[in-house]
């Protein structure tokens, strides 16, 4: 046991996988947290984010900001394609085609025939060079402690908490408006907020595409914090931990997600080192387990946790549970 | 809240037994062989091995299914070879590369054994890249020059191929989904974790058949009851306290989210990524029913069986008391319950029948297509859509839905590549929800 499990954890705290999920999981919280939409496609407009960049740049070679306006203009029109069969009907049947509409985008994103596109189930790569050639940064290492990174490192994880902290920011913002008032009212009682008068569909729509939006945020970051971009990445499990994430750091809350992010990856990372340290110094026999079988254990965990979270505690740590009225059919 | 919890960690202890002793024994017993049914590259993500050892798997298959032996197979990088192999009784071969990086897979068409001589891969070399620590499959499908896996049958005959096949599926799909139509119509649940249930009944089966070595019939019996057993835990242990708790219906679907992705890691977890067969039943060749119409003897029992279980239900649905109570608390649960019906029990046995049904649905597909951790996961949403096609809720719709799904599936790869068969299906449970939610034979004052 020695003290880089420790580094590594608390490095997690900021890393690019903190990011990732604190965008994705702000965005389900627009959706999910204060419209009380239970969008379980998530992954798919991260999806569609990381490869409006991948595919723009590596396939059709035009710079990456075109990317980044294909990516956002995409997540739109998914939105309103899945909103409009969707959003009329009770909160199940929105959770089960979203469901089905992020398995659509990976098995396409996958195929063989789409794969001068996508690049099929290998993914594309090697499409990052033009954001990395915005770096401000010198080559050299920054930072201190465990929280040291190279210059490439440093400048996509500044890049992606500025995001953070605008969308935070923009969320706080709209939320006390009267706009973000009549989504929370939606959340508590729809059929009293239509008998205001307002148009319900419309605010459940705005909320689904502003979410979405946010999410593709994240996606522009995983694509570009990895260089790479592969399909199975953005399975239904992405979207799982990111409502996990969520519920952890307390949903229609305008930090929870981003709190949730960090404690999220800094346990799992913790759990992984210690467990990994375990089985190397032999105190966990190998027949019980080996460090093949750590990474499944991780998903075990969010699982549980997932269940435990919603019995026991589902406002999260920081959340309020009069702001939660998930018990409404 | 005490008691819930000891509650869970019961659940949890239970689902452990039921598959903690596979572990050890299945290591001991079986060669995993690779995971890649039909599809042509897979990433064994969460089992690859982790630490040096990287290999890529190539697997060399004809297009209906059966493994090719003595392939010869080449990895070349930039031009230089890396590594040969030549495949193995499975139609697999293991070639071990120095590092990450982009290959190229070669498979050496005139090395092909007679049993395969005049079949063609769609292309003889297949690119990949390797990344660290997950190891690659590449497959082969071999089909008769010209594409088409039926080149010589006329297109009539394909399209009775197809039918069968789709109604094979939707046999497969039928069995899953009443259990999930009728738990939702009696508690409201929307339990995404009854594709755990799927899988259990295979791996259940696969346990007893395979390590404690009961013969076939008596092993799937056995692997039924342990689901409807499982599936009654998982009423007593966890959702009735939650209902009773009154624990919102959105809350209860989280949770089941959750479970489902416990129980899926705790499968791989015992039973690896690797795709097994039932033994005895790998390789058996198919008979003409029809004129053009191939199906193996197999399938045309597990179909007769689906049917005779499917009726049983049905009979039992509108003929006996209990059937005529649990149409009641699906219809009107309060109203039931005022009525003297015991709707706790409803509910039980609702649990417990849908569970063994998903269980036999798991076996049948298992004979189908093998068995793997996440096969229950992979038809959930096909079950979904199922269901919400027949409307949500009702058992006869979700069998209509079924059968339509799987003719669906199947009819389309006439049309469409067959690796996007299951997209059409998706793609149709959004268009369904666009023009008639309620579904088939659901009422529109269902989905409020």
């Amino acid at each position: 046991m020695d003290i880089s499990i420790l580094n590594n954890a608390l490095a997690a705290a900021i890393g690019l996988d903190t990011v990732i999920y604190a965008l994705a999981a702000l965005g389900l919280n627009i959706q999910f947290g204060y419209a009380g939409l239970l969008n379980f496609g998530q992954a798919a407009f991260v999806a569609i984010g990381s490869y409006g960049i991948a595919t723009i740049v590596s396939i059709a070679g035009l710079p990456f900001v075109v990317g980044i306006l294909v990516g956002l203009a995409g997540s739109v029109v998914f939105a309103l394609l899945l909103g409009i069969p969707t959003l009329r009907l009770r909160a199940d049947y929105l959770a089960i085609a979203t469901i089905a509409a992020s398995e659509v985008v990976r098995l396409l994103a996958r195929s063989n025939s789409l794969g001068a596109y996508t690049g099929g189930s290998n993914g594309l790569s090697g499409f990052a060079e033009g954001f990395y050639d915005l770096n401000p940064f010198p080559q050299g290492t920054y930072g201190f402690g465990p929280f040291a990174a190279n210059e490439r490192n440093t400048w996509i994880l500044l890049v992606g908490w500025l995001l953070v902290a605008l969308v935070a920011l923009a969320t706080w913002a709209i939320m006390r408006s009267p706009w973000g008032r009549v989504l929370k009212g939606i959340r508590e009682d729809e059929d009293a907020v239509r008998a205001l008068g307002k148009n319900v569909y419309a605010y459940k729509m705005q909320a689904l595409v502003l979410g979405g939006l946010v999410g593709t945020l994240g996606g522009f970051v995983f694509s570009l914090g990895r260089a790479a971009v592969q399909p199975d990445n953005y399975a239904t499990a992405f979207t799982f931990f990111t409502y996990t994430v969520l519920l952890l750091g307390g949903a229609a809350r305008v930090l929870g997600p981003v709190v949730g992010a960090a404690i999220f990856w800094v346990v799992l990372s913790l759990t992984d080192g210690v467990l990994r340290g375990a089985i190397q110094e032999g105190w966990i026999p190998a027949a019980l387990m080996s460090s093949s079988q750590v990474g499944q254990v991780r998903f075990m965990l969010v699982g549980l946790a997932l269940m435990l979270l919603m019995i026991y505690r589902p406002q999260g740590i920081f959340g309020d549970r009069r702001e939660l009225a998930l018990d409404g059919r | 809240m005490r008691r819930a919890a000891t509650a869970l960690v019961a659940l949890v202890l239970a689902v452990m037994a039921v598959v903690v002793g596979a572990s050890a024994a299945t290591a001991a017993t079986e060669t995993p062989t690779p995971a890649a049914a039909g599809q042509t590259t897979e990433t064994t993500a969460a089992s690859g091995s982790e630490s040096g050892g990287l290999a890529i798997t190539a697997r060399v298959r004809t297009a209906d299914g059966g493994d090719v032996e003595g392939a010869s197979i080449s990895v070349t990088q930039d031009g230089a070879q890396v590594a040969t192999g030549t495949t193995d009784a499975q139609g697999s071969a293991s070639l071990p590369v120095p590092a990450p990086g982009a290959y190229d897979v070669e498979l050496d068409v005139d090395s092909l054994p007679e049993s395969a001589q005049g079949l063609e891969p769609r292309s003889p070399t297949i690119s990949t890249t390797v990344e660290e620590g997950r190891d690659r499959t590449v497959a082969f499908r071999l089909s008769e020059e010209g594409g088409g896996s039926s080149a010589g049958a006329g297109a009539g005959d394909q399209v009775l191929q197809r039918i069968a096949t789709g109604l094979r599926f939707g046999l497969v799909i039928a069995l899953g989904a009443i259990g999930l139509s009728l738990i939702f119509g009696t508690t409201g649940l929307t339990n995404f974790a009854h594709s755990e249930l799927i899988t259990l009944g295979a791996l259940t089966t696969y346990f007893y058949t395979v390590i404690a070595g009961l013969p076939f019939l008596l092993a799937a019996a056995a692997g039924l009851v342990t689901c409807g057993v499982f599936g009654y835990l998982n009423d007593r242990v966890l959702w009735q306290p939650l209902r009773r708790r009154g624990t919102g219906l959105i809350a209860m679907m989280i949770v089941s989210i959750g479970l489902s992705l416990f129980l899926r890691y705790l499968y791989l977890y015992v039973f690896d990524g690797g795709v097994r067969t039932f033994p005895g039943y790998a390789g058996q060749g198919g008979v003409q029913v029809l004129p053009g119409v191939l199906l193996r003897p197999l399938d045309l029992w597990t179909m007769g069986l689906s049917v005779v279980v499917l009726v049983v239900v049905a009979l039992a649905l509108v003929k006996t008391r209990l059937g005529k109570a649990t149409r009641a608390v699906a219809d009107n649960p309060a109203l039931a319950s005022a009525s003297g019906i015991d709707v706790d029990r409803v509910i039980r046995t609702v649990w417990v029948v849908g569970s063994a049904l998903a269980g036999l649905s798991g076996v049948v597909l298992g004979l189908q297509q093998g068995i793997s951790f996440q096969m229950g996961f992979q038809i959930l949403l096909l079950v979904f859509a199922a269901v919400t096609l027949g409307g949500l809720g009702t058992a006869f719709g979700a069998v209509v839905g079924s059968l339509i799904v799987g003719l669906f599936v199947e009819l389309s790869t006439l049309l469409i590549p067959s690796e996007l068969q299951n997209l059409g299906a998706l793609v149709i449970l959004i268009l369904i929800l666009l023009v008639r939610p309620q579904g088939i034979l659901g009422r529109a004052q269902r989905i409020g």
